[in-house]
């Protein structure tokens, strides 16, 4: 499309802006409506891109890491895990694997027993975290090797329970961008009954600028450039108050990072900015075609 | 200018006029008699496009109506001047903005007109008024700013349904006056019309044809009016 034709259509035509009476209530009401939804919107876009993130890491970032148990006496751990550490070395595939320390044990233990937790008297499995290279290793034959080698190790890679979070991180972005597509479709809705309504109320003015010559277009634009200016208005409004409470909620952190993980990251704060003109879009989509459709209806 | 072919109306199955020929020549003047409820409105609108002819053909400046867009018709109405039975204003502008509508909707600067536009008001003696709401005006000074709206797009053609509805007799002159004055300017005029005083005033004043709308045909009203 022409930007100079939208520029034109929003800096509009005074004497033409005139011609329509104004109307508070329903003018009030389609701001409110914009707003509304494009706070909605903002979250929705937040959780979109937050579940996103979240089945993106988890997808690939578990997938190339797994875990080893220990679970032996005290007195054979250490031993027990040098030697798994040995075969872990010797596998291919293999990038790196690395003892957990105790305080790293503690720390992830905590959330269930609090804080100074004795690890080392406690008959705790020792854990090793393995990170696979891009290849990625066999893990019935490493699973093989150990249980001759290294008696008490277990090996976990994560695809068990990997499987499940991930689709359910998908499924929650999908439903993200489904209610993103029904706020848009909402909106249409509730301003082509506002159009609606307008037009209606403004019946003997349009007969009258039929009469006097007007083209149905320039009587539609009248209308349409009114509710595209509030849509775009009430959209800036509630995008921007959305923001600002994306941008209060808690910061991010290890305890409970879903759900404070719920915002925006570098440049996805630019998705937002996008909701006020696709907000104004839709409403002159809806508007143009109300008015047309009233319009074809009068001599 | 405006030609009806064999035209007829009918509205839900009773044909209200029928069998109607005219052609409206440059710079004529006719008169539409005819009781209430004989179709004069109607007639009306089928001249300025506003009806579609359920049979024969209206033809607006060589353009069968049946074949313009509805963009068509928007602009023959601009060649067309109409003043309506029950005056339609916008009643939140006032008069000066009322009587310039034809010209803002075309999409002319107001600017460039606003000489003609107090000279017409002037000449229809609503200089004074020219700030007022339609709502605040009397009868005949509304008659008189439907006759300025009409006029302002210089029309080739001036169609007025009851100009002197429900205005004195004095004021009807004047308004008639205003419309003789267009005809001698060269300007086709169509009053429809149930006040016959008002056609005798005229018939001294221009070569005027009275026409009168009959048991659904169009005839040709004698002399002895």
């Amino acid at each position: 499309m022409d930007l100079s034709r939208i520029t034109g259509f929003l800096a509009g035509d005074v004497q033409a802006d005139r011609l329509v009476p104004p109307t508070g209530f329903t003018a009030r009401l389609t701001v409110f409506a914009a707003g509304a939804m494009a706070f909605l919107t903002v979250f929705a876009l937040a959780l979109s891109l937050a579940t996103g993130r979240l089945a993106d890491r988890w997808s690939d970032e578990l997938a190339r890491a797994s875990t080893l148990r220990i679970s032996a006496p005290l007195d054979q751990r250490a031993a027990q895990t040098a030697a798994a550490l040995r075969v872990l070395e010797t596998t291919p595939g293999v990038a790196s694997a690395r003892a957990l320390s105790d305080e790293e044990q503690r720390a992830l233990l905590e959330p269930w027993f609090g804080p100074d937790l004795p690890v080392e008297a406690l008959p705790i499995p020792q854990l090793i975290e393995v990170i696979e290279d891009e290849t990625g290793y066999d893990a019935a034959g490493l699973r093989l090797r150990l249980s001759a080698e290294v008696p008490g190790a277990v090996l976990d890679d994560h695809t068990r329970w990997r499987r499940p979070l991930v689709e359910a991180a998908d499924r929650l972005r999908l439903l993200g961008w489904l209610s993103i597509a029904l706020i848009g479709a909402t909106t249409a809705a509730m301003i082509t009954l506002a159009a609606q309504a307008a037009l209606a109320a403004n019946a003997q003015v349009i007969a009258v600028l039929r009469l006097v010559g007007a083209r149905d277009a320039y009587i539609a634009r009248a209308f349409v450039r009114r509710f595209t200016l509030r849509a775009l208005g009430g959209a800036a409004a509630g995008t921007a108050l959305g923001m600002i409470a994306v941008l209060i909620l808690p910061a991010e952190q290890a305890e409970a990072s879903f759900l404070t993980g719920l915002g925006f990251q570098g440049w996805h704060w630019i998705w937002p900015l996008a909701i006020p003109p696709l907000g104004a879009a839709v409403a002159f989509a809806a508007t143009r075609h109300a008015a047309h459709r009233t319009l074809r209806e009068l001599s | 200018m405006i030609e009806l072919d064999q035209v007829a109306m009918s509205y839900g199955g009773g044909e209200l006029l029928g069998d109607i020929s005219l052609t409206l020549s440059p710079g004529s003047f006719h008169f539409l008699t005819g009781p209430s409820g004989a179709g004069k409105t109607t007639f009306l609108k089928l001249c300025y496009g506003a009806l579609i002819p359920t049979a024969g053909h209206v033809r607006m400046f060589g353009a069968d109506v049946r074949d313009m867009s509805r963009d068509d018709v928007a602009l023959a109405r601009r060649r067309i001047g109409v003043v309506h039975q029950d005056v339609q204003f916008l009643d939140h502008l006032p008069v000066a903005d009322n009587v310039a509508l034809p010209l803002i909707v075309s999409g002319r600067d107001r600017s460039d007109e606003s000489e003609n536009l107090s000279e017409l008001l002037n000449w229809v003696g609503l200089s004074k008024r020219a700030g007022a709401l339609p709502a605040e005006l009397s009868g005949g000074e509304r008659q008189r700013a439907a006759l300025a709206r009409a006029v302002i797009m210089s029309p080739e053609v001036i169609l007025a349904d009851e100009p002197t509805g429900n205005i004195d007799w004095e004021m009807s002159q004047r308004l008639l006056q205003l419309l003789v004055e267009l005809n001698r300017m060269g300007k086709t005029i169509m009053i429809a019309t149930h006040d016959m005083n008002l056609i005798r005033a005229a018939k001294s004043q221009v070569q005027a044809r009275v026409l009168r709308i009959s048991q659904r045909r169009l005839q040709t009203a004698g002399a002895d009016l």
